[in-house]
């Protein structure tokens, strides 16, 4: 690895002295200052806080005058009022579900698009890939940012792009195998799934031609890492992003694979405590709090993520000078990713509430299926509503099951058990039982 | 005629059959014909008892998910063709049945079926002019 030739997509910024990236993070704040002020919220939220123009902001530090941004106020926001763009000027709309199923909206402009398309062309080129590679991206498309934002990452590179998304695990092997796919896009949990699938057919990995895999969208650790690139023979890195900041190309592992690289020119990066909201040092784990500083339809200023990590000290040996954060170690919220899918308890909770034959008291199970995850809902049936029948339980059962899965995307097993059999809690619910083990 | 049968949410749990029927047992009353329907998480006990009201309030008390369904029991000979022929009738004059089970009455040469059908009232009528014998409440607690 040391021998390896280092790379660049855009040596220039990918390089640039701290100073100059101050600077250039200072002017992108006042003019991502001035476009916020377009939209309703940020109108009204920054003059209270005393910023009325771009003038306000001096220094960098001056972005501490500035209130935090959170997920609610995406939610109360929607459908508008984050748009600081005419809509004609947008070219597209990205939604995911909130806490309680109002969702949040990003819009993007040409320009926000193809800055996007810029950074994750940095990550992809900082793995190490090139116009060579046939990238086979395994991550959903459509409103999950995931798919969308590598696929135009790596066209832009030149790399062949099997568009497939997620599932259908043997025509993604026959796909990998046909194509000599070189590099993957992928959640650490399907990844291994797909070895274990390759031990039932006809194809192994040496009739694979896999160099790399991109791993994100849930959690995972070292270890996990580990054991993927040997089961695989593979370099695997460590991808991160959020929708609210476009999604993936936020921060990514260059082939030193020590942390993430966040790409400053775009973001500013600050880790606080999510008690106290004070900033934290270098190497602190903290809530790491984003704000834009390209983006035009929909710029977010000091947006708390929920996500844990810290910074590492000290500079990489790939020369980029963009601060490096760790893997996500936890969230401040009760938000579970299952399967890749970000999914907040109370979206669960709020279709069990519309369901009149089933009681109050619910319960979330999770475990693993293989190395993937499982959620079983249990749900109490609703003693009156019950009329002896197998046939109007199953089809009650499939009707919680559907409306589960328009909600939170992924398919949950519901169980119905006998009124009272389900534990019950007192105060603040604590109805999610974990048991998968960390991948 | 028709009689009620007792059906019972069991949620798919080690033992909860066993206290079903424990719970009507230590009360003395007497299954007297019993089907399990299940689904590959939760089932339903279904019985038919000497006591069905008694046996409501108890399970009710006692924390049981229970409901009462119109069922129609008949008495057909223990002997080859019984069912069938009872099937015949009730083909014959298309009724559904939406599910059946059977018993083996102990001091007779009779065989005891419980159906439930979708329409009860047409069946009992049906068979009553088919001279088959309905089952009674009475009947039940004879048997």
């Amino acid at each position: 690895m040391s021998m390896q030739e280092i790379s660049y997509w855009n040596r220039e910024i990918e390089t640039i002295s701290s100073e100059a990236l101050r600077k250039l993070q200072l002017k992108r704040l006042k003019e991502t200052v001035n476009t916020a002020l377009k939209t309703p919220f940020y109108n009204a939220r920054l003059k209270k806080a005393g910023i009325n123009s771009a003038d306000d902001i001096k220094r960098l530090e001056d972005i501490h005058k500035i209130p935090f941004t959170t997920k609610d106020d995406l939610r109360e926001c929607y459908p508008n009022g984050l748009l600081s763009v005419d809509l004609n000027d947008v070219v597209r709309i990205h939604t995911s579900s909130g806490t309680t199923g109002t969702p949040t909206v990003i819009y993007h402009t040409k320009e926000d698009i193809d800055n996007w398309t810029e950074l994750v062309a940095r990550c992809i080129i900082a793995t190490g890939s090139g116009k060579s590679d046939v990238f086979q991206n395994m991550m959903g498309y459509g409103m999950f940012t995931g798919g969308l934002g590598l696929h135009y990452g790596a066209e832009r590179v030149g790399m062949t792009v099997i568009p497939i998304g997620g599932g259908n695990t043997v025509r993604q092997i026959q796909l990998m195998k046909d194509f000599k796919t070189t590099v993957l896009h992928i959640t650490p949990s399907y990844l291994l799934h797909i070895h274990s699938k390759l031990a039932e057919g006809e194809i192994s990995v040496k009739d694979l031609s896999l160099k790399k895999a991109y791993l994100g969208a849930e959690p995972y650790s070292e270890n996990t890492r580990k054991k993927a690139e040997e089961l695989f023979k593979i370099d695997a890195y460590n991808s991160y992003g959020l929708s609210e900041m476009n999604g993936p190309g936020v921060a990514f592992e260059c082939i030193h694979k020590c942390g993430m690289h966040v790409w400053e020119d775009a973001y500013i990066l600050e880790i606080i405590d999510p008690k106290t909201a004070e900033p934290l040092s270098e190497e602190k784990e903290g809530e790491i709090v984003f704000t834009t500083l390209m983006r035009k339809a929909t710029p977010l200023l000091r947006y708390r993520s929920r996500d844990l990590a810290f910074i590492y000290k000290g500079g990489c040996k790939c020369k980029r000078t963009h601060r490096r954060i760790s893997r996500i170690t936890g969230r401040t919220d009760d938000m579970l990713i299952i399967n890749g899918v970000n999914v907040y308890p109370s979206q669960i909770e709020q279709v069990i509430m519309r369901v009149p034959e089933v009681g109050t008291n619910y319960q979330i199970y999770l475990e693993k299926e293989g190395t993937l995850d499982k959620l079983i809902v249990k749900v109490e049936i609703y003693s009156k509503l019950f009329t002896g029948e197998l046939k109007e339980l199953d089809a009650l059962r499939e009707r919680i099951k559907e409306q589960l899965r328009a909600s939170i995307i992924i398919n949950p097993v519901v169980e119905l058990h006998e009124p009272g059999s389900l534990p019950v809690f007192e105060g603040k619910a604590k109805r999610v039982v974990d048991t998968r083990t960390k991948l | 005629m028709k009689l009620n049968q007792i059906s019972i949410f069991l949620e798919n749990r080690e033992g909860r059959l066993y206290e079903a029927c424990s719970l009507l047992g230590e009360h003395k009353i007497n299954i007297r014909a019993l089907t399990i329907a299940e689904s590959d998480q939760f089932g339903i006990l279904r019985v038919v008892v000497d006591k069905p009201e008694e046996a409501m309030a108890l399970l009710k008390k006692n924390g049981f998910t229970a409901d009462l369904t119109d069922i129609v029991a008949v008495e057909v000979d223990d002997k080859p063709g019984g069912l069938a022929k009872i099937l015949k009738i009730i083909y014959d004059n298309r009724i559904n049945i939406e599910y059946m089970y059977g018993f083996v009455e102990k001091s007779s040469e009779k065989a005891l079926l419980v159906f439930r059908f979708d329409d009860s009232d047409k069946a009992i009528s049906v068979l009553t002019d088919n001279k088959i014998k309905v089952i009674g409440k009475k009947d039940i607690v004879n048997l």
